[in-house]
């Protein structure tokens, strides 16, 4: 594999679990444009972990990804009382005040970047991106799976039925920073260098823009999402600055005709019967 | 088992419910009626804590039940339908059963790994509520693509499954033909037997009258008359406020 396939192919994997960390906030109905911010504290601290401090990969990792949800949980106990428009702007808001933040932290670096970090490979990426794609099937087959579904649903209604709406909306924003954390952190040892404007709001949108396009209604859309629109750019480079320009149609298209996303419930629903008819007929 | 004291809601300037004095004993049918806006659903929202009582209690088995968030009352055992039927879009017929199951189950991040017994358990249960309300069969369907009357139906059977000693339903013949009310009042009567206390806000006169026991009368936000079926129809507050005062 050259190095340039293997580069898009590990961008892809860290877009993917991008996307996975936006669709768990999604998934209680909140909306966050911040995540680059979450990505950039997982990884800022594992980098400083394991270049300063000597740690090995995996915990600090983990570490950086605690850091990061813990932040997330300061975020989303305020974020509970925001709605729609107020709670992205709240986001975006905390997004470029993470940038900001490093970007004058002098212990990683501040404006010239944070060196050294290095580690990632393919296989650790993808054991990630697997594990949580994992995850978030069980969680779908689950009782918690249908528990998160009323509360995005109708909160109301899931309160009457003794559900705790707060509850569910601060896991999922713990969840969402989580995994932004470990993106991050294994972005850091990949490319070897940070620097803060690595973690910028066009990056948060454009993680966003892979779940809306993909399909917000399961995390099977964030993936595909993540995954197309990372090859995209790579097949589009005969358009160079026109891009950008492109994107923008695909996106007015999509809201056009297929406004819930490529993806939907029903598609993988229908998809799963089908299986379980396949394998029926297999045994019989 | 369910005592509303003095209760009164107002939003702004506007009195929703003024003073309103209710007890619920158990295991009876109590019905809720009133004109339209008179207050009834909002005595609904302030019983499962969906808005905040102005002034007044209201207390369920001897709990105050002013500080308590919906989801704690719900687990006290109230559950409710709503006039707007509210299903769960994004779920299937059975799905929306289970989901007013969790309460009963851990149902935190263990369920994701593995399924217990009493999950098992649980779904016998959410079989049967199905087939008591007539839609086993369609349990695979998504929720919204249940006629009117089953969806109403469905409502019914996602309250039930919280186990609740108490059933609020907000009209739920609303909408329905002749035979439809008639085999929901026959399930109604049914969920009755089984031990529960119903509270049931209708517009429909006959379905009142037939089932209920006690009978509660707002109007403009306040109790205007309580009795048995046969003091409400001769009661003159109530036929006044139905049908307005004859003049001269």
């Amino acid at each position: 594999m050259s190095v340039y396939t293997e580069g898009v192919i590990a961008l892809m994997g860290i877009n993917i679990l991008l996307a996975l960390s936006v669709y768990a906030i999604l998934m209680t109905d909140q909306c966050s444009v911040g995540n680059a911010g979450f990505m950039a504290i997982g990884a800022y601290t594992s980098a400083y972990l394991t270049v300063k401090m000597g740690i090995p990969l995996m915990p600090a990792l983990v570490v950086g990804a605690l850091v990061s949800s813990f932040i997330g949980l300061l975020v989303g106990i305020p974020a509970l009382r925001l709605k729609g428009l107020y709670l992205v702007l709240a986001t975006l808001g905390f997004g470029e005040m993470v940038r900001t933040f490093f970007l004058n932290f002098e212990p990683t670096g501040g404006a010239s970047g944070f060196r050294g970090p290095m580690g990632s490979t393919l296989f650790l990426i993808y054991a990630w991106v697997v594990g949580f794609i994992v995850f978030f099937w069980l969680l779908d087959r689950s009782r918690l799976g249908r528990s998160f579904d009323a509360v995005r649903d109708d909160p109301e209604v899931a309160s009457t039925m003794g559900l705790d709406v707060v509850w569910h909306k601060i896991w999922a924003f713990w969840l969402g920073s989580f995994i932004a954390g470990i993106a991050g952190g294994l972005y850091a040892h990949y490319m070897f260098y940070i620097e803060s404007g690595n973690f910028n709001f066009l990056l948060s949108t454009m993680i966003l823009l892979y779940v809306l396009l993909g399909g917000m209604q399961t995390f099977w859309g964030a993936v595909v999402g993540a995954v197309i629109f990372s090859i995209l750019p790579e097949i589009l480079r005969f358009i160079h600055e026109w891009r950008l320009s492109f994107y923008g149609a695909v996106l007015v298209a999509m809201m056009i005709f297929r406004p819930s996303g490529i993806i939907t419930r029903k598609m993988v629903r229908d998809l799963g019967e089908k299986f379980d008819k396949l394998f029926q007929t297999a045994r019989t | 088992m369910l005592t509303i004291q003095n209760v009164s809601k107002h939003f702004g300037g506007l009195k929703a419910l003024e003073n309103v004095t209710i007890h619920l004993g158990s295991d009876k049918i109590y019905g809720l009626i009133g004109p339209n806006g008179a207050g009834k659903t909002s005595l609904f929202n302030l019983i499962t804590g969906v808005l905040p009582v102005s002034k007044g209690s209201i207390q369920f088995e001897g709990k105050e039940l002013n500080k308590l968030q919906p989801h704690e009352i719900s687990r006290l055992g109230i559950s409710r339908t709503y006039q707007n039927i509210r299903l769960f879009p994004s779920m299937t017929v059975l799905e929306n059963v289970l989901v007013a199951q969790n309460i009963h189950t851990q149902w935190g991040l263990g369920s994701i790994f593995k399924v217990r017994r009493s999950d098992l358990k649980l779904l016998d249960q959410a079989e049967e509520l199905l087939k008591q309300m007539g839609l086993w069969t369609k349990r695979k369907e998504m929720s919204t693509s249940l006629a009117y009357g089953e969806q109403r139906r469905l409502e019914i059977a996602r309250a039930l499954a919280l186990k609740p000693k108490l059933l609020l339903l907000d009209e739920p013949a609303a909408g329905m033909n002749e035979s439809e009310t008639e085999n929901l009042l026959q399930r109604i009567e049914e969920i009755r037997a089984q031990g529960k206390t119903i509270l049931l806000i209708e517009h429909d006169m006959s379905v009142i009258m037939r089932i209920c026991s006690y009978i509660s009368v707002l109007n403009f936000g306040e109790l205007i008359a309580q009795g048995t079926p046969e003091e409400i129809q001769t009661n003159e507050a109530v036929i006044e406020a139905y049908l307005g005062r004859e003049e001269g």
